[in-house]
């Protein structure tokens, strides 16, 4: 963790963010999901969102992603300010969704799935070159799958993964959002999404993780951006910052039910 | 935590020799032929049959029937065979398309018989020249396709319902167009029938075609292998490639040979199977043929990886109305009229259920263009044995159905073996 947080120092100094969020608003019907939301992410950093259920995680993404607009707010990108009016914009623009049913067709194989709809080739796609890209491209992010011509379907949870991040790198992305990436995956798998999310950071890509598990979140991300009830509640510095500190912003109080409980079992926070 | 950042040297060393797809150590790797054959024994015991059980299934239909009447594989019966099978055949590689992307097309009899109606009164009623019959059949097929796509992708009305509805009402405006006879015959001497029934290809044309074939394959595979080769991927050996190219040929050469002891390779089953090739082709080796696959896989992750989904079905559709009617055209020639009961009674199921046995799943993705000829034969034999047994209709129709519901069942068992080896 020390060396990381020195990476931090180099990384730290003052630069242009890539991707730049002010003042974002959105409503549906009566209900404000997110209010004034800032937030910045530069290349070559992860940063983690994180907040409860309901918190508006879901909703920043899926502007992010082109699936709603923004109703207020401007969008910064490179410098530029952007509208992402369709999940087609925001994926030219050069932002990468992995959503978290990863949308694999199980019935291809692992190449088919990676190039599919930007196949390569004339008339006839050209099957090898794109399994020598394939095979590239997953050594670049040392995944480990066995073979690239078995269908999706034979792959396991954490595999599955890699196969939806690694498409998400074939149209050269500058930011990739990854949404829930190790929630239904066993610890051995884990660390091997948690291993590829350190090799886009070192491609220079600016990462935003969600998610639910802490553990993830202080092993991977530089920065961490809380969300509360659609509101901005805190950004820290990973490595400045505690698992109660960061509890503490999701559910806006030192006395909530994570810390009353680890104050009465000890020794459950280790094994958080 | 430390551990997992630990960076993996083991896989960075791999040597260097090694083909870029087979450096995973856990990848069991064997050599040559043998490697081959190791691998085609696991698929097999690990439930991924492919079409072998039909082709196992259609050779213990043929021993049986030729136990019961030695005539069965007669080069006469054979032939006549070839000639059933053309026809429905077309159908049925219509059918498969469809069922790739998740659909169903219940109204391939109707369209069938529709366009020997149309066949029928044109070139004989209104004597139109035969091509523009033809062309004008297909273009309806072709229009009754696109609505069906358009109701269902702007619609959502689902492609069962559309082409039940269309199953009836087409089967009604064959019925009108044929008028108060009923049938019309079609000339003896008109070239669509001698090409139906009549045009068999001389034993050196035969020969000659199965040979550039041949050829054919042993090129594209030399050629796949060198590109495969030069992309630093894994070749399979040489050897395959001659010996699958030579046992191509033994059986070309053998079915051509006994065929030619009678009338020959009919040229309208010659037609059947260049469709069946050309299909295959495009299905594997074009993104048309990709993206239906992928449609019928997942069609929310086709969408979003930005192919038009709406255009895959409705082409898909289409597909499967155009052979509908190329089908439809080619059994009215065999028959030699165009009547009520052309593309009725059986013809809807004996094409669905050629292309399930086959090996097309139902549920979309998964299935390819020779599951139509392998169905097609497999139903037509068991028609024909029946047929030459003399016994009556009632039979084949159970027969076919117990074959029918056997094949499933064997897809069904394959599909939970593969799966509890986890390669569903």
């Amino acid at each position: 963790m020390t060396l990381a947080s020195d990476l931090d120092e180099q990384r730290a100094p003052a630069r242009e963010p890539v991707l730049s969020i002010r003042n974002i608003s959105k409503g549906f019907g009566a209900v404000r999901a997110l209010t004034d939301i800032e937030m910045d992410v530069y290349a070559g950093e992860v940063v983690a969102l994180v907040g409860d259920n309901g918190a508006g995680k879901s909703t920043l993404v899926k502007i992010l992603a082109g699936v709603h607009p923004a109703d207020d707010g401007t969008i910064t990108f490179n410098g530029t300010p952007v509208s992402i009016p369709s999940p087609t914009a925001s994926r030219e623009l050069g932002i990468a969704t992995v959503f978290q049913d990863l949308a694999l067709c199980d019935n291809l194989d692992v190449v088919a799935n990676l190039f599919l709809g930007r196949e390569l080739g004339g008339g006839a796609m050209n099957e090898e070159l794109m399994e020598q890209r394939s095979w590239e491209l997953l050594r670049q992010l040392s995944a480990k799958i066995p073979s690239v011509r078995i269908a999706v379907a034979s792959l396991s949870g954490g595999q599955r993964q890699t196969v939806a991040i690694a498409r998400s790198l074939i149209g050269e992305p500058q930011i990739v959002i990854l949404d829930e990436p190790t929630a239904a995956l066993g610890v051995a798998q884990t660390a091997e999404v948690l291993n590829l999310i350190e090799r886009l950071r070192e491609r220079g890509l600016g990462v935003i993780l969600i998610s639910h598990n802490m553990a993830d979140v202080q092993a991977v991300a530089d920065r961490v951006v809380v969300l509360r009830l659609g509101r901005n509640n805190g950004v820290f510095r990973t490595a400045d910052v505690s698992y109660e500190d960061i509890v503490a912003a999701i559910t806006g109080a030192t006395d909530n039910p994570v810390s009353s409980r680890s104050a009465a079992h000890p020794t459950e926070k280790d094994a958080l | 935590m430390s551990s997992s950042t630990t960076p993996q040297t083991k896989d960075n060393s791999a040597p260097t020799t090694l083909a870029a797809d087979l450096q995973d150590e856990r990848l069991m790797r064997g050599e040559g032929l043998r490697g081959v054959f190791g691998a085609f024994g696991m698929r097999i015991r690990t439930g991924d049959l492919g079409s072998l059980p039909i082709f196992l299934g259609l050779i213990i239909i043929w021993i049986v029937f030729q136990i019961l009447n030695p005539r069965f594989l007669s080069a006469t019966n054979l032939v006549d065979l070839t000639l059933q099978c053309a026809g429905v055949g077309t159908i049925a590689l219509g059918v498969v398309v469809v069922l790739l992307v998740a659909q169903i097309d219940l109204s391939v009899g109707s369209l069938s018989g529709l366009a020997s109606a149309i066949l029928g009164v044109t070139f004989i009623n209104w004597q139109w020249p035969i091509w523009a019959s033809i062309v004008v059949a297909l273009a309806i097929g072709a229009l009754i396709g696109f609505v069906y796509g358009f109701l269902f992708t702007r619609f959502g009305v689902p492609t069962f319902i559309v082409t039940l509805a269309g199953l009836m009402g087409f089967l009604g405006l064959q019925l009108w167009v044929l008028g108060p006879n009923g049938t019309i015959n079609l000339p003896y001497n008109s070239w669509i029938v001698e090409f139906a029934t009549s045009w068999f290809l001389p034993p050196w044309l035969a020969y000659t075609i199965a040979g550039l074939t041949v050829i054919g394959i042993v090129v594209s595979d030399i050629t796949k292998s060198r590109r495969r080769a030069k992309a630093g991927l894994s070749t399979g050996p040489g050897s395959l490639i001659v010996i699958k190219a030579i046992v191509i040929a033994i059986v070309a050469a053998a079915a051509i040979t006994w065929l030619a002891t009678n009338r020959g390779v009919a040229v309208s089953f010659l037609l059947f199977i260049v469709l069946v090739a050309v299909m295959a082709t495009v299905l594997t080796r074009t993104r048309w043929g990709r993206w239906i696959y992928a449609v019928g896989g997942n069609e929310e992750a086709a969408r979003r990886a930005g192919i038009n989904v709406k255009t895959i079905y409705i082409s898909a559709l289409m597909v499967g109305t155009i052979l509908a009617t190329l089908g439809g055209l080619l059994a009215a020639a065999r028959l030699t009229a165009a009547s009520i009961s052309s593309g009725g009674g059986t013809t809807n199921l004996i094409a669905i259920a050629a292309a399930v046995i086959g090996g097309t799943s139902l549920f979309g993705g998964r299935g390819s263009a020779w599951s139509a000829l392998l169905g097609i034969f497999v139903i037509m034999s068991i028609q024909n044995g029946l047929t030459l047994l003399n016994l009556e209709s009632y039979v084949q129709f159970m027969v076919t159905g117990v074959v029918l519901l056997l094949a499933v069942i064997i897809d069904s068992l394959s599909r939970r073996s593969r799966a509890s080896h986890g390669t569903a």
